[in-house]
């Protein structure tokens, strides 16, 4: 019994300061888990506090422009066109119908085209350079500044009609839905398995058919997701129609002629020095911000079901 | 063999119909591998059935055609766009060549144009709301990708989506009547008595002015910044976390070796994409920045951006030249975010295309 070969340190042996060993660690260890500790909180904390500084003042924004706009929006808003200045009242009527016009046109230019070079990125040129590089490209052309897409449009088709037009303001925001609708499509049918794509094969489906009525149509909620998105992105843009659509302050229903735009015409009255315009323009923005919301909000719900049956 | 060529070609001519099948080999070898396999032997009612029918050679090629001509549209629209801006900023190219963009005159009614006092305030513009933006957007991709509860973090991506997808005029409208004032009233003024040494809050502050469009521009792109760096940070394989949280590391020495180190070329590339958006968002910046073509030291002095200019008065530009000189701005301000997006994409695709992460 007296032959124990573990030393233990009593009190006795070098005063009270000697501690007994925790599970090894030295005095040192222990400074610099303190220390690694510490700066995880303060790390941790520090992600918290900025997550907190950016999400409350972007909601700030958001609830006040609610404010705002809800205070200002009667029924005149909807009904009427603009007041000249200095009479009260007036409405932004023709601006939607424009904004309405124009999307229409942005839309059956851009989706289409969007869509079918998605089916070729996805489908046809799988893996091949040409898909590379058209890919990489719709990537670069999404980030291009849209007022650059604006004096593009401006450059073709204003300057050799010598008139602003509705029609040319399509053309412009055709140009940007294209590159989002296009990575969509192609992500979302990658996504379809190619044991459905096969099947279909496989029964003598050619390969337009199948592309159609299978991979199309099972991928299909997450392209008109993509289609929700782009149209959203675009509904706000205003750069491109400065030079293009032009705006107009009354009712226009030709394409050959200026119109009115709803993002447009809040950008004149927010710039105007006039108190009734700003009032506008403060409905003008709720109902666009509605607008895209509602088709963000359903494209979030729509693409939360999207899951492929039978997907294996 | 040699006369056995055309037959081929014929046969490659008409996959459908009662074209005659070949049976010899020989001749099989120069049909190509998409064409359907000779049957042997007599033909049976099937085979005939379907031979009658369309095999949708056509028109698969056709469709394969079509989608091919929309996918490089894609291209032809870029090209398009350059070739344009070229042709019509011609005049101003002549006149002022390279030092079109070192020169800040800018004179519409006596015709002497120079770019430099926009691309300076672009750049100022630019950075100062990246040095805003940054450090904030991966606070919130560090807190949203590692530490966030499951529960808030759906509601907390939804958000930024929801933010991101604020058209740029109305975060100008919601500028002029609230960041402007606050800027005059109070943090101008505050600005001025703590930093006022520096002497980059010097002069009349209206409020607006270069700092309050950076800040606007900062809020624009807090959401895009973020939610890009959260997608890149997810994309590190869970293994390479858990290994570092193996070796015994706190969590934020796993965010920093495992996480962050992982994903550098990727965050870098989604800051440079920020720095793409904010060089090119123009309304809310056309709003604020005062649209004054000086350059000033002072953060509280107007100026102006590339964007801006062109939107404030391309439509009231008189004259071929003053036209073409803005439409050489534009040119400018397109090549510029080509290069910074391809460069940003470049980095988050290496990043996010599923290429296994390196461990160094």
């Amino acid at each position: 019994m007296s032959a124990n070969p573990i030393p233990i340190p009593t009190p006795t042996d070098e005063g009270k300061s000697m501690r007994p060993p925790m599970n090894f660690q030295t005095r040192r260890m222990r400074v610099n888990s303190q220390r690694r500790y510490l700066m995880n909180y303060l790390v941790t904390g520090l992600a918290v506090l900025s997550t907190v500084l950016v999400i409350v003042p972007l909601v700030a924004i958001l609830v006040y422009l609610v404010y705002k706009g809800a205070s200002s929006l009667n029924f005149a808003f909807f009904t009427q066109i603009p007041a000249p200045v200095g009479e009260s009242g007036g409405g932004m009527a023709n601006s939607m119908l424009g904004s309405g016009i124009i999307l229409l046109l942005a839309s059956s230019m851009g989706i289409p085209v969007g869509i079918a070079a998605g089916v070729y990125l996805a489908e046809y040129g799988r893996g091949r350079l040409l898909a590379m590089s058209v890919r990489f490209t719709a990537d670069v052309l999404n980030g291009i500044p849209s007022i650059v897409m604006g004096i593009a449009a401006y450059s073709l088709i204003v300057m050799r009609q010598l008139h602003f037009s509705a029609f040319s303001g399509g053309v412009a925001l055709a140009i940007m839905m294209v590159p989002t609708i296009t990575r969509t499509t192609e992500e979302m049918l990658m996504t379809v398995p190619h044991a459905i794509r096969e099947a279909a094969l496989g029964l003598g489906v050619p390969k337009w058919r199948t592309v159609i009525s299978v991979s199309l149509r099972t991928a299909s909620p997450g392209i008109i997701t993509g289609c929700m998105l782009a149209f959203a992105r675009v509904a706000g843009e205003t750069a491109p129609l400065l030079f293009t659509a032009f705006g107009n302050q009354f009712w226009s229903f030709k394409l050959n002629e200026p119109i009115a735009a709803l993002p447009l015409q809040i950008y004149v009255y927010a710039i105007s020095p006039y108190d009734e315009w700003h009032r506008l323009a403060w409905a003008g923005s709720l109902v666009l911000i509605l607008m895209i919301m509602v088709s963000v909000t359903l494209v979030r719900i729509y693409a939360g079901r999207n899951t492929l049956k039978g997907a294996s | 063999m040699p006369q056995a060529v055309p037959t081929s070609r014929m046969e490659e001519g008409t996959p459908s119909g009662d074209a005659p099948r070949l049976h010899a080999p020989a001749i099989l070898q120069f049909v190509e591998a998409a064409e359907p396999v000779a049957q042997e032997g007599p033909q049976s009612p099937i085979r005939k059935y379907l031979n009658a029918r369309s095999s949708g050679g056509v028109a698969d090629k056709t469709v394969a055609g079509l989608r091919l001509i929309c996918a490089v549209s894609i291209f032809g629209v870029v090209i398009f766009i350059l070739t344009i801006l070229i042709m019509r900023s011609k005049l101003s190219l002549a006149q002022f060549g390279f030092s079109f963009f070192t020169r800040s005159a800018w004179d519409p009614v006596s015709g002497d144009f120079g770019a430099l006092p926009f691309i300076v305030g672009t750049l100022e513009t630019s950075l100062l709301a990246l040095a805003m933006a940054v450090p904030l957007a991966m606070g919130v991709a560090i807190f949203l990708s590692e530490l966030c509860p499951e529960r808030l973090r759906a509601p907390i991506s939804f958000l930024t989506e929801l933010l991101a997808a604020i058209p740029s005029v109305v975060y100008g409208l919601w500028a002029v009547f609230v960041l402007v004032p606050l800027m005059r009233d109070q943090l101008g003024p505050f600005l001025y008595k703590t930093l006022g040494w520096t002497g980059l809050f010097e002069g009349a502050n209206f409020g607006v002015g270069m700092l309050t469009a950076s800040i606007i521009l900062a809020i624009m792109i807090l959401p895009i910044v973020s939610s890009i760096t959260r997608d890149i940070m997810l994309a590190v394989p869970v293994s390479q976390r858990e290994a570092v949280l193996a070796l015994g590391a706190t969590r934020w020495e796993m965010i920093r070796t495992g996480v962050l180190r992982n994903a550098r070329i990727g965050i870098v590339g989604a800051v440079i994409l920020g720095l793409g958006r904010a060089l090119g968002e123009t309304m809310a910046v056309t709003m604020v920045i005062g649209n004054h073509p000086d350059i000033s030291k002072s953060l509280f002095a107007p100026g102006y951006t590339l964007a801006s200019v062109i939107a404030n008065e391309f439509t009231e530009a008189t004259g071929n030249m003053y036209l073409s000189a803005l439409i050489e701005i534009g040119l400018a301000l397109f090549i510029v975010t080509i290069i910074v997006n391809a460069i940003a994409r470049a980095l988050v695709w290496a990043v996010t295309r599923g290429a296994p992460a390196r461990v160094n």
